[in-house]
């Protein structure tokens, strides 16, 4: 794997002049990679993971699940990559199971998911079912605890 | 003057207290230092591994158990060494679980040495060795290894060094405190040497898996030295354990047995949890030591980079998770250059001369620390070296 996208994985977070130093690249190189990543379309892009549960906007997190019509060409996709282009839907999964896709959405409060799935999704054609789940609490974000783990005071500061 | 002193017997009050446990307590007296000084990982215990205590502890496990450990994880560790070291013992009479590698080496030496048996060990090396053969009444010889040789043993050296009544060699590859490994071929001719003079090696090889160039090979592994050598290994570095206290010896039955006399007088059996643990640590734990050593390997490369940067020579350690950089180009002395740095920088690092006489003009310094501690210290320290000129 890329050096630069395993560094960036373990996820702590460094400047790109940081992370030539960690690697003995000039920042310029390190930039550079970064840019080529986004090119080939490995790097999405960057997002802070913040905590749900501090997020001053009272932001509503849900989960749909979408039953929707395959289509004779392309199948899911074209509906599917519809639906994506909501700024809303954050993401979007096609499962296996007892539905087709997954979508994570979040919205400023209850009724605007709610007019979401009623106005936008489903009416549109080829979606057959919907059943929305609220997020009610985080424990986990995206490998973060949302816990915080105690000091650790007991810990000596050097050791043999 | 406390008189309490005359019940203290003659080699305890003997072992040295240097300067470093001074040193260690102006340390952790400093509120916001950062510290390349612990001898530990980062990490915390992997939590599979964390989580099987935890079950073990719901299910009740809060007995002794067999002195020699739990059988499901000396079958585990039979399998391990044999798989990943190539020697072969069995589980019922050539593996002893143990209080960590300290408890294994502190028994092997009781089991063997008597009153006045000399032991060769290289230095510098694990704070313990010398005390653990001065606890015995034993005599340690230290053999000096250098920068020059990367650290690993200088086999002449060592053949130099030996006297009459010498039984026992220490060896610990890769090394605390230099990072250092040594080659089949030395270990080969170390090997040839301790057959000419029947000496017991004690092999403590608690880094094996934190070895970054190469393959790690046991001196126990070659052909004709199973029998005398005794192999150490533990948990804490590789598996991110040290808070579970639990390693293991393996060697001829006769030592073990030896080694189980004293453990079973004087410890009973290593605590039931930490058992447990160990067993999925061996078990399954491969996936996060692999992890967890890809992050030391890449944390290495940058501080040894960075410390040649700075002008303080430094080999890339081929194990551990230290680094042991010269700072013969400053003039200082390590515990001076150490205090210096602590004053000016607040930053910690240990003085090479914690780990005995050949560690002067040098210190340790962890690379178990994250990136931004990393930089910060390794860019602090370039300061205060910069200042120093
Ligand atoms: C070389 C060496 N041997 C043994 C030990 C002790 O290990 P354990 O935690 O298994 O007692 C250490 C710990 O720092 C060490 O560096």
């Amino acid at each position: 794997m890329n050096p630069v996208l395993k560094l960036l994985l373990e996820g702590e977070p460094l400047s790109t002049e940081q992370m030539g130093q960690v690697l003995g690249m000039s920042e310029t190189e390190v930039a550079m990679e970064l840019e080529k990543l986004k090119d080939q379309g490995t790097l999405l892009g960057w997002r802070p993971i913040l905590n749900p549960a501090l997020d001053d906007d009272e932001n509503v997190r849900a989960v749909i699940e979408v039953k929707i019509s395959p289509e004779r060409e392309g199948g899911f996709d074209r509906l599917a990559e519809r639906i994506s282009k909501f700024d809303r839907v954050e993401s979007c999964y096609l499962m296996s199971g007892a539905y087709d896709l997954l979508l994570v959405i979040r919205a400023e409060n209850l009724k605007r998911i709610a007019q979401f799935v009623f106005e936008k999704l489903a009416t549109l054609e080829g979606v057959n079912a919907t059943a929305t789940h609220f997020m009610l609490k985080a424990y986990k974000e995206q490998g973060y605890f949302i816990a915080r783990a105690a000091a650790d005071e007991d810990k000596p500061a050097v050791s043999p | 003057m406390s008189t309490a002193n005359r019940f203290v017997a003659d080699h305890v009050a003997g072992l040295p207290r240097s300067g470093i446990r001074d040193f260690f307590a102006i340390v952790s007296q400093m509120k916001d230092a950062i510290s390349l000084g612990i001898g530990e990982p980062d990490f915390v215990t992997p939590w599979h591994i964390r989580e099987a205590a935890i079950y073990a502890l719901e299910q009740g496990k809060t007995s002794y158990t067999d002195n020699r450990g739990l059988i499901k994880l000396r079958r585990a560790l039979s399998t391990y060494v044999e798989e990943n070291f190539g020697m072969s013992y069995s589980p019922d009479t050539e593996i002893l679980v143990t209080v960590g590698v300290s408890e294994a080496i502190d028994i092997a030496l009781r089991a063997v040495i008597n009153p006045g048996d000399k032991v060769l060990y290289h230095e510098p090396c694990y704070v313990s060795y010398h005390p653990s053969v001065t606890l015995t009444h034993g005599q340690a010889i230290g053999v000096p290894t250098s920068a020059e040789d990367n650290f690993a043993l200088d086999v002449d050296k060592v053949i130099a060094a030996w006297e009459p009544g010498v039984k026992v060699l220490m060896l610990n590859f890769p090394t605390n405190p230099t990072g250092g490994v040594t080659d089949r071929a030395k270990l080969e001719r170390l090997a040839k040497f301790a057959v000419e003079k029947d000496l017991l090696i004690l092999s403590d090889e608690v880094y094996a898996e934190l070895t970054y160039d190469g393959q790690h090979t046991s001196i126990a592994s070659l052909p004709g030295m199973r029998d005398r050598v005794i192999f150490l290994h533990g948990f804490s570095k590789a598996w991110a354990m040290t808070g579970f206290r639990i390693g293991f010896a393996c060697g001829a039955p006769e030592l073990i047995e030896a080694m189980m006399k004293v453990h079973q007088y004087s410890m009973m059996c290593a605590p039931i949890l930490s058992q447990e643990a160990a067993t999925e640590a061996v078990t399954n734990g491969a996936e996060s030591v692999a992890r967890m050593k890809e992050q030391y390997h890449r944390r290495r490369d940058f501080v040894a980079r960075r410390f040649n940067e700075i002008g303080l020579k430094c080999h890339a350690p081929e194990g551990t998770f230290y680094a042991f950089p010269s700072i013969q180009s400053t003039g200082l002395k390590s515990m001076d250059f150490c205090k210096g740095l602590l004053d000016a920088e607040k930053v910690a690092v240990v003085p090479g001369t914690a780990f005995g006489p050949s560690g002067e003009g040098f210190f340790r310094a962890s690379f178990s620390n994250s990136y931004e501690q990393l930089i910060t210290a390794t860019d602090a320290i370039e300061r205060y070296v910069g200042g120093l000129g």
